[in-house]
C-alpha cells in the first residue's frame, strides 16, 4: 500500500511516498499557477492509496481532490520527530514564511510562532538578495562561506535590505562579505522569532532554505546550540504528512 | 426593495462609491453568513437589519431628525448611551470596520495608524457613511493617543465633543470621569433642548440595562455544551447592538434567546459537543470585520465569547437602578462606566483576571488574542495576557492584523495549527 505526503508550498511542491513504512520516493517540482494539475500529474504514476496534504495549497487540493489536510506546523513536527527523535525545537524557513516550533519530549507541538506577513528572512528574501548581487542562491551561499564578519544588514524589510546591499556594493565592499551579512541578517530574524518561544536544544533546521550551509553556521553561532539539518531538509513537511496519513 | 438613492444623495454620499461598498458588503456578508448551517430562525431579524444597514435604519434616523430629534454618533463604549437617550437623542455607533477611503485618510493620518481610526476617517472623507453624515454631534473620547489626536482633525469635518477618559482607576481619576459625565449631560441638553430629568433618565437607564441583560443572556446561552448559535451570529448581534433601536433590538435578542433555550433543551446546535471552543479577546470588531471569526469557524471550531468592546466589555455591568435623583443616577452611571477594563488603563489587571474567568466559565479550549495592527494598548497588553494565561495553563494564540485580506492564508495556517494544538 502506497501512502503519499504532499507539501504544496509557495515555491515548490514536495512529494514523499511511503510503502510499508519505508520511503520509496521523494520528488520536488516548482509550484506553478495550476498546482491542482501539477499534483495530478505528480500522482498519476504512483496511484497512492491515501494522500495527505499540507502547505499553502492544502485547502485547494483538499477541495479539488478530497485529500485530508494538516498544517505545515503539525507536518514538520511529525517529520522531524521521525528523523531526529531528540529534537525539541524546529526552525522551518520556506519560500514565504518562517516558522518556529517548540516540541514536547514526545514530539507533539507545544507552541509555535510564525513571521508576520512580511517575507523578510524567507526564501523569497534570499532570492531577492541574490539577484541584487547578480548571482544564484547556491553561489551566494558559497560566497558567504568565504566572507568576513565585517558588515551587517539592519533592515528587516526586503526592499530596504536590497537598498543596503546596493549601497554596500557602491562602497566597494567585497561580495563575499556582503553575502555573509545577508545570511547573518536572516539568522538574526530567525533567532528573534525562536526567542519568542522558550526553546530547548537540539534544534532542527528544515525547509528549503536550510540547504544553505552559510546560514546553518550563523545560526549555530547565534543560538549556541546544536543545529541538526536533515539530508534533504525541504522534504520534512511532506514526510510528516505521509507519516500522519499512515497513522489514520 | 426600496430605493434610498434620494436619501443618500441628500446626505452627501458619493453614490457610485457607496454602491460599490454596499455590493462588496453584501457579497462578503452572504459568503460568510449564508454558508452557515442550522442557524436559529430568529436570526432572520438580524439578517434583515444588516441588509438594511444603510437603508431603512438611515431612513428612521431622517424621520427622527424631522421630528426634531438629534442624532449622536459614538466610537467607544465609554460614552453613556443612557444620557443620549434621556436627552431624547438617537445613539449610533459609527462605521469603522472596513478598509474604505484609506488613501484619503492617509492624507491626514500617518500610515501606521490603526485600521479602526483610518476607517472612520476614510468613511467620512470618501463620503461613504450615512451614519456620520446624519449626526448632529460626534462624541470622541481620550482613550488611545491615536483616537485622541485624530478627533482634533475630525473636528474640521463635523463637530466633535471629546470626553476625557482617564488612564488610571484612582479615586481622582474617577472624579474626573464623573465631571466629564456631567459635562456631557450639559452638552446634550444644550444640543437637544431637552432637560435630562430624573424621570427620563431612570427610564433610559432601564432601557440600556435591559439591552445589556438581553445580550448577556445571549452570551451565556451561546456557550452551552452544544452551542446553539455560531460565534459569527453572536458577534453580528453584538455589532448590531450599536446602531439599532435599543427597545426593538432588546425584544429581538430576547426572542432569539427563547429559541436558543428551546434548542439547548432539545440538544440542537450548530456544532457537536466535542467541537473546539475558542474565546476571542482584544480589540473590537466593528461591522464588517468578520475576518478572523470567519477563519476560526471555517476550521469547524466555535467561538463561545468575545472579551471585547463589541462583546462583553460593552454589556457586562449594568447601571444601578433605583436611584432617586439625577445626581445619584449620574454617580451610578459613572460607577458603571468606570469599571470598563479597556487596555488604555494602567495597570489593567481586572482585564487579565476577567479573561481567565471567561475562559474557565465558557469552557474554552483556548484563547485567541486579536489586536488591530498598530493598536498599541492591546498589542502591548497582549504580552501580559500571554503571561497570565500561561500561568493558568490556558493556551493562547496572539494575532495582529488589519482589515485587508492579504494575510488570510497565513492566518488560516496559524489558526488551524492552534486548533490542532488544543484539540482535546
Amino acid at each position: 500500500m502506497k501512502i503519499a505526503g504532499l507539501d504544496v508550498g509557495s515555491r515548490a511542491i514536495k512529494l514523499v511516498v511511503l510503502q510499508k513504512g519505508e520511503c520509496i520516493l521523494k520528488k520536488e517540482v516548482a509550484t506553478g499557477f495550476d498546482y491542482v494539475q501539477e499534483v495530478q500529474t505528480l500522482l498519476e504514476e504512483i496511484q497512492p492509496h491515501k494522500t495527505l496534504v499540507t502547505g499553502y495549497g492544502r485547502h485547494l487540493l483538499a477541495q479539488h481532490m478530497g485529500f485530508e489536510h494538516v498544517t505545515e506546523i503539525k507536518a514538520h513536527a511529525k517529520g522531524v520527530h521521525n528523523l531526529f527523535a531528540e529534537v525539541r525545537t524546529i526552525l522551518d524557513i520556506g519560500g514565504q514564511d518562517t516558522k518556529a516550533i517548540s516540541l514536547n519530549p514526545n514530539g507533539r507541538v507545544h507552541s509555535f510562532v510564525m513571521n508576520d506577513r512580511c517575507a523578510a528572512g524567507t526564501g523569497r528574501f534570499l532570492e531577492a538578495m541574490a539577484t541584487s548581487l547578480g548571482c544564484s542562491i547556491i553561489e551566494l551561499n558559497a560566497l558567504a562561506l568565504r566572507g568576513s564578519n565585517d558588515f551587517s544588514i539592519n533592515s528587516t524589510c526586503t526592499v530596504f535590505a536590497e537598498t543596503e546591499v546596493i549601497s554596500l556594493k557602491a562602497q566597494g565592499a567585497n561580495p563575499a562579505d556582503v553575502a555573509r551579512a545577508i545570511f547573518k541578517s536572516i539568522a538574526q530574524r530567525a533567532a528573534s522569532l525562536l526567542n519568542r518561544l522558550s526553546i530547548n536544544p537540539p534544534l532542527c533546521f528544515c525547509g528549503g532554505v536550510a540547504r544553505n550551509k552559510a546560514l546553518v553556521q550563523e545560526l549555530k553561532a547565534m543560538l549556541h546550540m546544536p543545529v541538526l539539518v536533515p539530508e534533504q531538509p525541504e522534504f520534512t513537511g511532506a514526510l510528516g504528512a505521509a507519516l500522519l496519513a499512515s497513522m489514520t | 426593495m426600496q430605493t434610498y438613492e434620494e436619501m443618500w444623495r441628500n446626505l452627501g454620499l458619493n453614490l457610485d462609491a457607496h454602491e460599490g461598498l454596499l455590493k462588496a458588503l453584501s457579497g462578503f456578508y452572504s459568503s460568510i453568513y449564508a454558508s452557515q448551517k442550522n442557524r436559529p430562525n430568529a436570526m432572520k431579524y438580524f439578517d434583515f437589519v444588516i441588509s438594511e444597514v444603510h437603508g431603512l435604519r438611515i431612513k428612521e434616523l431622517q424621520e427622527a431628525k424631522a421630528q426634531g430629534k438629534k442624532v449622536i454618533g459614538t466610537f467607544c463604549v465609554f460614552v453613556p448611551e443612557e444620557l443620549i437617550l434621556a436627552a431624547d437623542g438617537v445613539c449610533i455607533g459609527l462605521c469603522a470596520g472596513a478598509e474604505a477611503g484609506f488613501e484619503l485618510a492617509e492624507q491626514y493620518l500617518p500610515k501606521n495608524t490603526c485600521g479602526l481610526i483610518k476607517s472612520f476617517f476614510g468613511f467620512k472623507l470618501a463620503r461613504l457613511c450615512p451614519y456620520a453624515n446624519s449626526c448632529d454631534l460626534v462624541v470622541g473620547e481620550t482613550t488611545c493617543d491615536g483616537k485622541k489626536k485624530a478627533y482634533e482633525l475630525f473636528n474640521e469635518f463635523q463637530p466633535v465633543h471629546v470626553m476625557e477618559v482617564p488612564q488610571t482607576k484612582s479615586e481622582n481619576a474617577k472624579s474626573l470621569f464623573h465631571s466629564e459625565v456631567m459635562r456631557f449631560k450639559e452638552r446634550l441638553e444644550a444640543l437637544t433642548g431637552t432637560k435630562i430629568t430624573a424621570e427620563r433618565l431612570q427610564k433610559t437607564i432601564q432601557i440600556v440595562n435591559n439591552k445589556r441583560r438581553a445580550l448577556n443572556r445571549l452570551n451565556e446561552l451561546r456557550a452551552a455544551p452544544i452551542p446553539p448559535i455560531s460565534g459569527l451570529d453572536s458577534l453580528l448581534i453584538n455589532q448590531i447592538a450599536f446602531y439599532d433601536d435599543p427597545v426593538r433590538f432588546t425584544n429581538a435578542v430576547n426572542e432569539l434567546c427563547d429559541e436558543l433555550e428551546e434548542r439547548i433543551k432539545n440538544n440542537v446546535g450548530v456544532a457537536r459537543g466535542d467541537t473546539v471552543r475558542i474565546l476571542m479577546s482584544g480589540c473590537p470588531m466593528a461591522i464588517p470585520n468578520w475576518k478572523i471569526p470567519a477563519i476560526v469557524e471555517g476550521t469547524e471550531a466555535v467561538i463561545v465569547g468575545e472579551e471585547s468592546c463589541v462583546g462583553v466589555r460593552n454589556t457586562r455591568n449594568t447601571v444601578a437602578e433605583g436611584c432617586k435623583d439625577v445626581n445619584e443616577m449620574l454617580k451610578a452611571i459613572t460607577e458603571r462606566y468606570f469599571q470598563i477594563d479597556c487596555a488604555t488603563f494602567t495597570p489593567n489587571t481586572e482585564r487579565l483576571n476577567h479573561i481567565v474567568e471567561m475562559a474557565e466559565t465558557l469552557k474554552a479550549n483556548g484563547v485567541i488574542h486579536y489586536a488591530i495592527q498598530f493598536c498599541q494598548p492591546y498589542t502591548i497588553e497582549s504580552k501580559r495576557v500571554e503571561d497570565m494565561l500561561a500561568s493558568k495553563g490556558i493556551p493562547l494564540l496572539r494575532l495582529e492584523t488589519d482589515y485587508s485580506m492579504q494575510d488570510v492564508e497565513a492566518l488560516k495556517t496559524r489558526i488551524e495549527a492552534f486548533k490542532e494544538l488544543i484539540s482535546p
